[in-house]
C-alpha cells in the first residue's frame, strides 16, 4: 500500500515520517513517535483522553488522520513542562490531586491549556465548559476544576519563569 | 480497523469534483472525518478512495448581507460557526446549537458541511437549518444545484448528493421581522446525541399577537430530520395560549416516526416530542416578541 510523508512538528521538534494514509494522529505520536503520555482509549472522540493541541485547537487524535495534520504544529502533554520545570498547570494538578489512576490526566491537561491559550481568565463555569470533552471516571472532576481555576486565578503565576 | 485506502487531496473545488467523477462508488469525502472514521474503524464504510476536502479554503468562510442572508462554506468548522460575531447577531440559534454539538475538540475540527453530509437523523445543524428555511449548494459532474436543507435527507445516513456530489455552501435567508427560532435537544448527558430534537420558529403578525408563520422540525425522531407540518398548521393564526401549545405537540408527537433503541423506547420519544414542541413554540414566540420588527 502506498505510504505517504507527514512532515509535522511535535513539542518544537521536527519529524518526517513514511505513513499510511490510515494512520491516525494518536498512532503517530504514540507509535512512531513514542510519545506516550497521550492515551488511547475509547477510539470513538468519546472519552478525550486522546487530546493534544493542534495549530492551537484542542482536538482528539484517535479521530484525526495523521496526512490532515501534516505541516501542523502538535503540543503533547510531553511538551508542556519546559525542562524540569513543570508547567503550572501540572503543578496545580499535582497540588491539587486532580487525578486518581491518572488516565484522563495528560487529555485534561491539554484541554486546560488549550482552554488558557484562548481566555487568560475563564469562569469557572467556562472551565467546565473547557473539559467538557474528558471524561473522568476517578475524581468527580471537582479536584480537576480547583486546579485549573488555582492557575486561573494567578497562584502560579509568580513562580512561572 | 481501518481498510487501507488510497488518499487524494485535492487544491480546489473542480479538482475535487473530477476525482469523485473518476473514482465514484469507490471514493469517499473526508472532512473533519469526525463521522467517517468512526464508521470506517468499525468496517461500516470502507472507501478505495478517500478524497480529503478540509483544505479546500474556497469553502471555508462565513459571510452575511442583510439582502442576500447568511453563506457558510461546507468545510467551515462548527467552532467557526459557535464563536462568529455574524452568527451571534443574525442567528443567535445556530451559535447556540453549536455551543451543545458534541465537545470542543470534536467542534474544532468537525465541519458543519460533513456534519450535514454524514445525514444521522440525530444531527444538531440540520433541524435549526430547516426551521431557518436554509438551502444547500451542491455540484456534481452535471452541474451546480441548490435544494432547501428539508429535501436533502433522504433516508438514514443518505441524501441526495449522488456518489460524485459535493457540498459547497449553506445558505440561510435574511429572518423575517418579527421572527425567532429556539432548538433544544433532549440528551442523556450534556452535549451528547439527542435523544429527540425540536426546531422551531415562529412569525407572528405585524399586531405580534398572532403567528403568521411556523416551523417545526424534529430530529432523532425519524429517518430524517422531519417538518410536523400538522403541527404548524396548529399554530398558524393562533395566539399563545395553552391549548395551542397541547395541540401542536400532540400533533408533532403523531406526526413523528421514532423507533426504540437503546437510548429510548418509541413512546418515550413520542413523550419527548410533545414536551419539546411545546417548550420551543413557547421559547420562539416569546423571543419573537421582543424582535424588532
Amino acid at each position: 500500500m502506498e505510504r505517504k510523508i507527514l512532515r509535522i512538528r511535535v513539542n518544537n521538534e521536527d519529524h518526517e515520517l513514511y505513513i499510511k494514509p490510515k494512520t491516525l494522529l494518536v498512532e503517530v505520536l504514540r507509535d512512531h513517535l513514542g510519545l506516550t503520555g497521550t492515551k488511547r482509549a475509547c477510539s470513538t472522540s468519546a472519552c478525550g483522553a486522546c487530546t493534544v493541541i493542534l495549530n492551537g485547537m484542542a482536538v482528539k487524535s484517535c479521530s484525526i488522520l495523521a496526512v490532515q495534520a501534516d505541516g501542523a504544529e502538535v503540543l503533547t502533554v510531553e511538551g508542556l513542562a519546559n525542562g524540569a520545570n513543570l508547567d503550572p498547570l501540572q503543578r496545580s494538578f499535582l497540588d491539587h490531586g486532580a487525578y486518581q489512576c491518572g488516565f484522563c490526566t495528560s487529555g485534561m491537561l491539554m484541554s486546560a491549556k488549550a482552554l488558557l491559550g484562548e481566555k487568560a481568565r475563564p469562569t469557572r463555569e467556562e472551565i467546565r465548559q473547557g473539559i467538557h470533552g474528558n471524561l473522568c471516571r476517578c475524581t468527580g472532576y471537582n479536584s480537576i476544576v480547583r486546579a485549573i481555576a488555582a492557575v486561573t486565578d494567578g497562584r502560579y503565576g509568580e513562580e512561572r519563569k | 480497523m481501518i481498510k487501507d485506502f488510497v488518499y487524494l487531496r485535492p487544491q480546489s473545488v473542480k479538482e475535487a469534483l473530477a476525482m469523485l467523477a473518476q473514482y465514484g462508488e469507490a471514493s469517499k469525502i473526508i472532512c473533519g472525518g469526525q463521522s467517517i472514521l468512526i464508521l470506517m474503524r468499525q468496517g461500516l464504510v470502507a472507501p478505495d478512495y478517500l478524497i480529503d476536502v478540509k483544505q479546500l479554503h474556497e469553502l471555508d468562510f462565513i459571510d452575511f448581507d442583510d439582502a442576500k442572508g447568511l453563506r457558510i462554506g461546507a468545510v467551515t468548522t462548527h467552532r467557526k460557526v459557535e464563536k462568529s460575531a455574524l452568527i451571534r447577531r443574525h442567528f443567535p440559534v445556530l451559535a447556540e446549537m453549536e455551543e451543545h454539538l458534541a465537545s470542543i475538540q470534536t467542534r474544532n475540527w468537525g465541519t458543519i458541511g460533513g456534519n450535514l453530509c454524514h445525514a444521522d437523523p440525530a444531527g444538531d445543524p440540520a433541524p435549526v437549518l430547516i426551521a431557518l428555511g436554509a438551502s444547500l449548494r451542491m455540484a456534481d459532474g452535471k452541474g451546480e444545484r441548490t435544494v432547501p436543507v428539508e429535501e436533502f435527507f433522504l433516508d438514514y445516513f443518505e441524501t441526495v448528493l449522488g456518489p460524485d456530489g459535493l457540498l459547497l455552501e449553506i445558505t440561510v435567508p435574511p429572518p423575517p421581522p418579527r421572527t425567532a427560532t429556539a432548538y433544544e435537544k433532549f440528551t442523556v448527558i450534556e452535549s451528547d446525541h439527542a435523544v429527540v430534537s425540536v426546531a422551531c420558529s415562529i412569525t407572528l403578525d405585524a399586531e405580534g399577537q398572532r403567528c403568521q408563520d411556523a416551523r417545526i422540525v424534529l430530529g432523532a425522531a425519524a429517518p430524517t430530520p422531519k417538518r410536523a407540518t400538522r403541527a404548524e398548521e396548529a399554530l398558524v393564526g393562533a395566539t399563545l395560549e395553552e391549548r395551542v401549545l397541547d395541540a401542536a405537540g400532540r400533533a408533532a408527537s403523531e406526526e413523528a416516526e421514532p423507533i426504540t433503541d437503546i437510548h429510548a423506547s418509541e413512546a418515550y420519544r413520542r413523550d419527548l416530542v410533545k414536551a419539546l414542541t411545546r417548550r420551543m413554540v413557547r421559547k420562539a414566540w416569546e423571543t419573537a416578541k421582543t424582535v424588532s420588527a
